[in-house]
């Protein structure tokens, strides 16, 4: 397949955002992204404006606050696919097409039970948290994040292993936990899985907590993957440096306009989507 | 008509940042002598039902929406 023929859908509803940014990287990517609200896909909308979700060779579920993050962010907007869109979003899963979740859509992909999901079921409540920050506050700045995946994850394929990247976060709401009694089992779990993907570390790649890790969660896990590797959910933002002129010190680059460390999540699903269907 | 509150609240031992930096800010406003502070949310819902099927419908209210069972606990009142 041509990445012409690749079709995103990036799913809407009232209060989420940075929809337009993931739009211009698929643009720029040469493939064909489509906003499209959760209203066109459960058919609450006029026929022409009817979508289906097979219609997408991919969805991305946006950050932003879904709902106004009323109730607990993330949890207004994944109650509204659960009841309208449960079997087809988990077909949509079982045959393997990616499923990326960034900020807000990771809460939302936590609160449906598709992650982290480390028996690859969904079910019908949460499995984790992203609970308040422990600062207590809107925590919106660069963070470095550690490559931490062995190679399950199809989103960071073309990113070695041990590798940095510098991803914005902006969220209150991304301090991950699982039942109490459950967390060393929990943690056993996805490192046997290999669902980990991104872990927060200070500028020399160490575990150094907070403010490197922005929230207090768990592990410093600041991404995570289910365990056929197709769903990936993270706070921080790829879409938000998709070029070298959107990082901080871009100033000292020879070449603004080179990649940003953002990219590699995009070119990789793509890359997967071009080879396998 | 059955008023039921809904109290939202999490579970012993999960942290509190935001009943922390109330309990901070108080002491910082001269108040004296508090011990803790945990926040608590409350849903005030008036159901059209009888009060044992008001009671279910809050509990599947919780179960699909209000709660999330790893770091929540509910409580039900019918009044």
């Amino acid at each position: 397949m041509n990445s012409t023929d690749v079709r995103i859908g990036i799913i809407r509803i009232e209060g989420t955002n940075c929809e337009q940014e993931i739009f211009d990287t698929f643009r720029a990517l040469d493939t064909n992204p489509e906003m499209v609200h959760l209203k066109q896909l459960i058919g609450n909308c006029s026929p022409s404006m009817g979508r289906d979700l097979d219609d997408y060779h991919m969805i991305v579920f946006p950050g932003g606050s879904s709902a106004g993050d009323y109730v607990r962010a993330g949890a207004i907007f994944a109650a509204r696919i659960r009841n309208k869109l449960g079997p087809e979003i988990q077909n949509f899963i079982a045959s393997g097409k990616p499923v990326l979740g960034i900020g807000n859509g990771f809460q939302v992909l936590l609160e449906l039970g598709v992650l982290p999901s480390p028996d690859d079921a969904m079910i019908d409540k949460p499995q984790a948290a992203l609970h308040t920050n422990e600062s207590a506050r809107f925590e919106c700045r660069p963070t470095y994040l550690k490559h931490e995946n062995h190679g399950k994850c199809l989103f960071t394929s073309q990113l070695p292993r041990g590798e940095m990247v510098l991803f914005p976060c902006a969220h209150a709401e991304g301090n991950l936990k699982f039942h109490i009694e459950e967390e060393e089992e929990m943690l056993r779990l996805l490192e046997e899985n290999d669902q980990i993907v991104f872990r927060y570390v200070d500028p020399d790649g160490n575990y150094a907590g907070y403010p490197w890790n922005p929230n207090g969660s768990i592990d410093n896990i600041a991404g995570i993957c289910n365990s056929e590797g197709n769903v990936l959910g993270l706070m921080p933002h790829p879409e938000r440096v998709i070029f070298r002129y959107q990082h901080p010190d871009w100033t000292r680059d020879q070449d603004f306009n080179a990649p940003g460390d953002g990219r590699v999540i995009f070119t990789s699903a793509l890359e997967h989507i071009v080879k396998h269907y | 008509m059955v008023k039921v509150d809904i109290r939202i609240k999490l579970k012993h031992g999960v942290a509190d940042p935001e009943g922390e930096n109330t309990h901070k800010t108080l002491d910082l406003l001269g108040f004296e002598g508090i011990k803790s502070v945990k926040t608590v949310k409350l849903f005030e819902i008036e159901i059209d039902a009888e009060p044992e099927q008001a009671k279910e419908a809050a509990e599947e209210m919780c179960r699909r929406l209000l709660a999330n069972p790893v770091i929540q606990t509910f409580r039900i009142d019918l009044k």
